[in-house]
């Protein structure tokens, strides 16, 4: 398969303190990757050694099959980096922004034209094109920055806590575009602190903690790691008492808990619904409402630091 | 001044060899910032202190010159270099007034950058940070040459107005010497802008920082080295040749301060009647005769150590600012 990033034992020190410690990562095409952990944990810093603006203090790193070290020109031509709490140049105008970053792109005048249109518009900021940038709200900047990526055409998108200021409905409208994005093939890899935003729009998370990567891959497999499961489902029947024994003998249901007179939560393995109707029914009860909720990264987070805790007293 | 390049802490610069031009970008980056100059308020002050500065001297000048029109060979020259009380000659304001316009240009070149949150994305572009450096400074010399080229025009102008008769082929020359003087003056406070805007993240603090050196060297330096010249050369006995090595020794520790080498390269330039700008001993007036001036050529080579030196503390400086950029954390 085609490994459009890859890092091995990238090692961060700022003195004494390591802020990134030996990561491996590979990223590979048309992949969208979280690098997910509370604030301080080290997504800033490994980003920045991913882009080569800062030196790791050990390790390598190829993007695009290039040292960007040594290639630093190429990597930054490819490569759209979207930095967190992105600002532009307040008085002048979101073309006029562009423009400049079209020019040291070293664009030239009629294609950057071209390129800058389209981006604004595909961003949605065409009515606002030759608007000072002091009048756009956090969204619109947001947007903007996307807009400036997308100009480059790039083969990786790298952003740093993307939705981190913007209210809900623009977050959710930003975690759209990303979705976009990924289904035109564009491999990204965005970091954020908020994981529940994240997990629905990425193939695969790495869980960050104190500079180490201590979880990686899709959200469902570590769930069932750290989890052993992590689906939640919500039964609403009426039966008689036989009702919640048959729900607990369905294959992969880990766990009942009644949650009301007529309500029930499920933890299981998977999203075990058709199986669960059917042992409600055989059992002679009335179905009323089903619901499946995907397992949680949040919950994944904090059990397995529980687990580390609980591991550690134990040692 | 870029050997530093190699060993430097910052990713973008680790490379031994690295892919490309470090100049890559270096016009976009210059044009972009010339436009920000030419465009603000910032510049729109400056350009009024500068013309009525040179507006007040002219007048003050042209009114005594106008009697001596038709005796004075470099008549053009006295436009510059004439002061009438309480007012200094042009020249002595430009002495203070050209690291005020630089250090107004340059003080948030490269902490502006970092404040508006735009230097990652800047250097997140296939571009070096050499790149970037040397075009703000580029770009803020640019507009310094261009803000002193407007006002000789216009004091020309005035003059040519006010007394009649046009300036010579030789003051032209002259003229157009102590431009590149002046600009080259005006590039080592552009530096120690850039420098200090690169030491503190608070363009306030930068501004506070350059304007206190520019103080050092208009106020202090010029009595530290009299103290300095004092201690090291005491003058025990009272003999000619003690005080002469005390005074040479301070006027070689004041000329460390640009501000001493620009007035005296100003003075070579301007008053041909100058034949030295060291100590003159009797002996070495054999054969000068007095009140003759210099040919431009010599004037020239009178200055030439001054200019050298004025250009020499731009590029320190620059390159001070360019390794300590080089290891800069871009991370606001
Ligand atoms: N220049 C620096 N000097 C010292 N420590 C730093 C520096 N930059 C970052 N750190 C530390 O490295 C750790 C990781 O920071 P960062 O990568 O920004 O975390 P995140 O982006 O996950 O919030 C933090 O504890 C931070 O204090
Ligand atoms: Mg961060």
């Amino acid at each position: 398969m085609d490994i459009v990033l890859e890092a091995r034992g990238l090692t961060k020190r700022y003195g004494d303190f390591v802020a990134v410690n030996r990561l491996d990562l590979t990223i590979r095409r048309g992949e969208v990757f979280g690098l997910l952990g509370p604030n301080g944990a080290g997504k800033t810093t490994t980003i920045l050694m991913l882009l080569g603006l800062t030196e790791p203090s050990a390790g390598s790193v190829q993007v695009l099959g290039l040292d960007p070290a040594r290639s630093p020109l190429s990597v930054k031509a490819r490569v759209g980096y979207l930095p967190d709490q992105v600002g532009f140049y307040d008085t002048l105008s979101a073309r006029e922004n562009l423009a400049y970053i079209a020019r040291l792109n070293g664009y030239s005048r009629k294609e950057a034209g071209s390129r800058i249109e389209a981006a604004l518009t595909r961003m949605g900021l065409e009515g606002v094109m030759d608007k000072a940038v002091s009048t756009f709200s956090r969204g619109m900047r947001q947007r903007l920055g996307l807009a400036e990526i997308l100009m480059k055409h790039p083969e990786l998108i790298i952003m740093d806590e993307p939705t981190l200021g913007l209210d809900p409905e623009a977050a959710r409208e930003f975690l759209e575009i990303i979705r976009d994005l990924r289904s035109e093939g564009i491999t990204i890899m965005l970091s954020s602190h908020l994981l529940h935003q994240v997990q629905a729009v990425c193939d695969r998370v790495g869980l960050f903690s104190k500079g180490n990567m201590v979880l990686e891959g899709p959200v469902d497999v570590l769930a069932r790691q750290v989890l052993g499961g992590g689906y939640h489902i919500t039964v609403e029947a009426e039966g008689d008492a036989g009702l919640e024994a048959a729900l607990s003998r369905v294959e992969g249901v880990q766990r009942v808990q009644r949650a009301g007179p007529t309500r029930f939560v499920l933890e299981a393995i998977g999203d075990l619904r058709p199986a669960v109707a059917r042992a409600v029914v055989e059992a002679g009860g009335q179905l009323f409402a089903l619901a499946s909720e995907a397992p949680n990264l949040e919950e994944i987070y904090a059990r397995y630091f529980q687990k580390e805790a609980t591991n550690a007293r134990a040692a | 001044m870029l050997a530093q390049r190699s060993t430097s802490a910052s990713g973008d610069a680790a490379a031994p060899r690295r892919e490309g031009s470090p100049w890559t970008g270096l016009w976009a980056v210059v044009s972009k910032e010339m436009a920000d100059y030419l465009s603000s308020t910032r510049m729109l002050i400056l350009e009024l202190i500068t013309v009525l500065t040179a507006a007040g001297t002219v007048f003050t000048a042209t009114a005594q010159l106008r009697e001596t029109v038709g005796q004075d060979r470099f008549l053009f020259l006295r436009l510059f270099t004439t002061s009438q009380e309480p007012l200094p000659a042009f020249v002595g304001f430009l002495v203070f007034l050209v690291p005020i316009i630089a250090i107004a240009l340059a003080f948030d070149a490269v902490n502006g950058e970092f404040n508006a949150r735009t230097m990652s994305r800047l250097l997140a572009q296939p571009i070096y940070r050499d790149a970037l450096l040397l075009g703000k400074f580029l770009a803020s010399l640019f507009t310094l040459a261009l803000v002193l080229t407007t006002i000789w025009l216009l004091i020309a102008g005035l003059g040519l107005l006010r007394l009649g008769v046009p300036p010579g082929g030789e003051e032209t020359a002259r003229l157009l010497w102590f431009l590149l003087l002046t600009v080259a003056y005006g590039g080592v406070w552009l530096a120690l802008g850039i420098l200090a805007s690169i030491l503190f993240r608070q363009p306030a603090t930068a501004a506070m920082a350059a304007l206190a050196t520019w103080l050092f060297f208009t106020v202090f330096w010029g009595i530290i080295a009299g103290i300095l010249a004092q201690i090291l050369r005491p003058v025990r006995i009272g003999l000619p040749a003690e005080l002469l090595a005390q005074a040479q020794l301070e006027q070689a520790l004041s000329r460390l301060s640009p501000n001493v080498l620009y007035t005296e390269a100003t003075v070579a330039l301007l008053r041909p009647e100058v034949r030295s700008l060291s100590f003159v001993l009797p002996s070495q007036l054999q054969g000068a005769i007095l009140g003759a001036p210099l040919p431009l050529g010599e004037s020239i080579m009178l200055g030439w150590p001054h200019m050298v030196g004025l250009i020499a503390g731009t590029i320190l400086l620059f390159a001070l600012g360019y390794v300590l950029f080089q290891r800069q954390e871009i991370r606001a």
